[in-house]
């Protein structure tokens, strides 16, 4: 099972997340968000995924946070992403992600938006 | 095979330029001269060929229609939208009349765009050609029929001079046809298509556009990148962004860039070409579409030998 370690900013759940997030462990990625995602419902806690020790991520991945984000919304709760190391910023911008996940530059600058 | 020829590259419909479009190219390649003159006819050529494909070129224009040059002495064309009536001229300026000829024709499926050019395709008309062609949809011949038909067409499919043979062939059975072996595999899209690779001595060419890819399909995917696997050149659906494809513009079977990308690398092909571009897109976001492929090849290749993008245009020419 992927490790997910979770931590509280600003009234924010901030999950880390490291590593490459490809075709082989996406399908483990979308089993670990699941009871996150669970909670993540309206007057619950922003879920905010921390990207900064992400160094890779592939299409299949990509998918993974279209459907969270999603599900989120569904359920009228927040959900964003954080700190994209500059490669995989550019993965976001060449694939239009960046038009569909809400992404910010930092944790800090996404719990001010999110926190309460 | 030695040569890919690209007669139509656009994607659902042919595309012109606009005269806005012109009148755009012009200001760019004037702003970029910046008032400086030319000594002669030579040096004002070598400008232009300097500036970008964007202001000094167009990727066109019209609908699916790519040709295979080997070698022997039949021609073989990969699907019939417009493209096929300047191949089709091309043909009769080069071989001349009477001077039959064969043509092979691979159909990836029935829709308009694949297909629109066949009644524009001067070589139909001219007694002693010979035309195949081939396909995997039980209504194939049924689709090339009716829309020479009224009203949908002056001329009736049955004043075509050549004689013209339909060959139904099975998916994922190797076929040998011109010294290639040719194989057909089902792909997803509205009412089915089907991409094919070629595969000669020593290069394979594989064909697959209109096919959806689904991000969620890892099965699929593998299956895919097993028929790119080893190509010289793999000619791909890039009609819209990832994100269009997995979200408004889902189930409208069609791929991306980002796929085409991580499919080759899966299959370690040499060279990918962007294709079916998608009508709305212009030359400078076509360029930009081509510059960001490259450039996520580029961040996403780590150990592997690089591979080679391009993004296909009418009349663009390709040794293999």
């Amino acid at each position: 099972m992927m490790n997910l370690p979770t931590s509280e900013q600003a009234g924010v759940l901030v999950v880390s997340v490291n590593g490459r997030i490809d075709h082989a462990v996406s399908e483990e990625f979308t089993r670990a968000l699941e009871p996150l995602l669970a909670r993540c419902t309206q007057g619950q806690p922003a879920l905010l995924l921390d990207f900064s020790g992400v160094v890779y991520i592939s299409s299949a991945g990509l998918r993974v946070l279209m459907m969270a984000s999603r599900q989120a919304k569904a359920q009228q709760g927040s959900f964003a992403i954080a700190a994209l190391t500059p490669l995989v910023q550019e993965v976001f911008t060449i694939s239009r992600f960046n038009l569909i996940v809400p992404c910010y530059t930092s944790v800090d600058a996404a719990c001010k938006v999110l926190g309460r | 095979m030695k040569q890919v020829v690209f007669w139509g590259t656009r994607g659902a419909l042919p595309t012109s330029l606009t005269s806005r479009d012109i009148h755009e190219k012009i200001v760019a390649a004037l702003v970029v001269a910046n008032g400086r003159s030319f000594r002669n006819r030579n040096a004002l050529e070598e400008f232009v060929r300097g500036l970008p494909f964007a202001v000094n070129g167009t990727f066109g224009g019209n609908s699916s229609c790519v040709e295979i040059v080997t070698s022997g002495p039949e021609h073989i064309i990969l699907d019939m939208g417009s493209g096929a009536r300047p191949l089709g001229q091309a043909k009769i300026a080069r071989f001349g009349v009477p001077n039959p000829q064969t043509y092979h024709i691979f159909i990836s499926h029935l829709h308009w765009d694949h297909l629109m050019g066949f009644p524009f395709f001067a070589p139909m008309y001219i007694p002693g050609n010979r035309i195949v062609i081939h396909g995997c949809h039980p209504r194939l011949e049924e689709a090339v029929r009716r829309q020479m038909q009224a009203p949908c067409f002056p001329v009736d499919y049955s004043q075509a001079g050549a004689q013209i043979e339909f060959d139904l062939m099975t998916p994922d059975h190797p076929h040998y046809i011109c010294g290639l072996n040719v194989i057909p595999t089902l792909q997803l899209h509205a009412g089915d298509s089907y991409g094919y690779r070629f595969e000669s001595v020593d290069r394979t060419l594989v064909y697959s556009t209109d096919c959806e890819h689904k991000l969620e399909d890892i099965e699929a995917f593998e299956r895919f990148a097993r028929f790119f696997a080893g190509a010289d050149l793999v000619i791909f659906d890039a009609m819209y962004s990832l994100a269009e494809a997995a979200s408004v513009k889902s189930d409208w079977g069609h791929s991306s860039n980002v796929i085409g990308v991580e499919l080759c690398q899966a299959a370690a092909a040499r060279r990918l070409a962007l294709f079916h571009h998608e009508p709305v897109n212009d030359d400078k976001q076509l360029a930009r579409l081509l510059e960001e492929t490259r450039r996520l090849e580029q961040i996403t290749r780590g150990e592997r030998p690089p591979l080679e993008v391009v993004s296909a245009y009418d009349g663009l020419i390709l040794d293999l």
